[in-house]
């Protein structure tokens, strides 16, 4: 998890075996949106932003749709390469975090998680070794958004 | 260094073509999904748009109690930048024209 550093900077504090489960899971994602961009795990990680007007959907989709993959992957690189050292700068943690969440919604959508799902499954389920990964990184995005929002700004709106 | 996810790139900019009905503002809705957190959500209106915790929590809320919230509003480029946002933060957003 993240800790605030004097100097701005943000500590990070895990195990070794959690690093290696981030980065593998940063790079198995990486590797799913540049080879397979039509899985169907990834749908909530590309949404549909106009619901009623197909035309303007495939136009934003042509001149945002690049550019939203390509962040993506900017901060599953971060989180890849962050699982490995100790500290990270504001707009680290922030792609940290984007990257946390979008592996837990791919997670959550292989799953098929609903509302009332606390994912109490059966230790021989053979989906128990997925569920204890998207436990672990609900945990970890719960903590790092308390941690983040600590060094939010004061409201500039409402 | 790769670039940090969130800042804006300067290869797209929102559409900028006439409107048809340029009087209408545009506005950004937030669907519920079953699966972000509601404290992540949360945060992710605070940092993009400035919103305090409470007005940030009670449309979190409405999210989640509402299925859907209208979280800015403005004219069609501003919303689509907005949609964009959401969307790098793994939000589902959607904008229309208000009526």
């Amino acid at each position: 998890m993240l800790t605030p550093q004097p100097d701005g900077t943000w500590a990070l504090h895990l195990g070794a075996t959690e690093r290696d489960l981030l980065a593998s899971l940063a790079d198995q994602l990486d590797e799913l949106i540049e080879e397979d961009p039509g899985d169907a795990g990834l749908r909530r990680l590309f949404p549909t932003a106009y619901l009623d007007d197909p035309s303007r959907e495939e136009e934003f989709r042509l001149l945002a749709g690049d550019e939203l993959r390509a962040s993506r992957q900017a901060a599953l690189e971060v989180l890849r390469t962050s699982a490995r050292r100790d500290a990270l700068d504001d707009d680290e943690a922030t792609a940290w975090l984007q990257a946390l969440n979008a592996l837990r919604l791919v997670v959550g959508t292989r799953l098929d998680v609903s509302e009332e799902d606390d994912g109490d499954v059966p230790p021989d389920h053979p989906d128990a070794p997925l569920w204890a990964v998207y436990g672990f990184l609900t945990w970890l995005v719960s903590r790092t958004v308390t941690a983040l929002t600590g060094s939010l700004g004061p409201p500039t709106e409402g | 260094m790769p670039t940090p996810a969130t800042q804006p790139v300067e290869t797209w900019s929102p559409s900028d073509e006439d409107e048809l009905a340029p009087d209408l503002p545009w506005i950004v809705l937030v669907w519920n999904d079953p699966i972000n957190l509601m404290e992540y959500v949360t945060f992710v209106f605070q940092k993009l748009f400035g919103y305090s915790l409470a007005k940030a929590t009670s449309l979190m809320l409405d999210v989640h109690q509402k299925g859907r919230a209208v979280v800015s509003s403005g004219s069609r480029e501003k919303a689509e930048l907005d949609v964009f946002r959401l969307h790098e933060h793994g939000l589902w957003a959607t904008l229309q024209q208000d009526e």
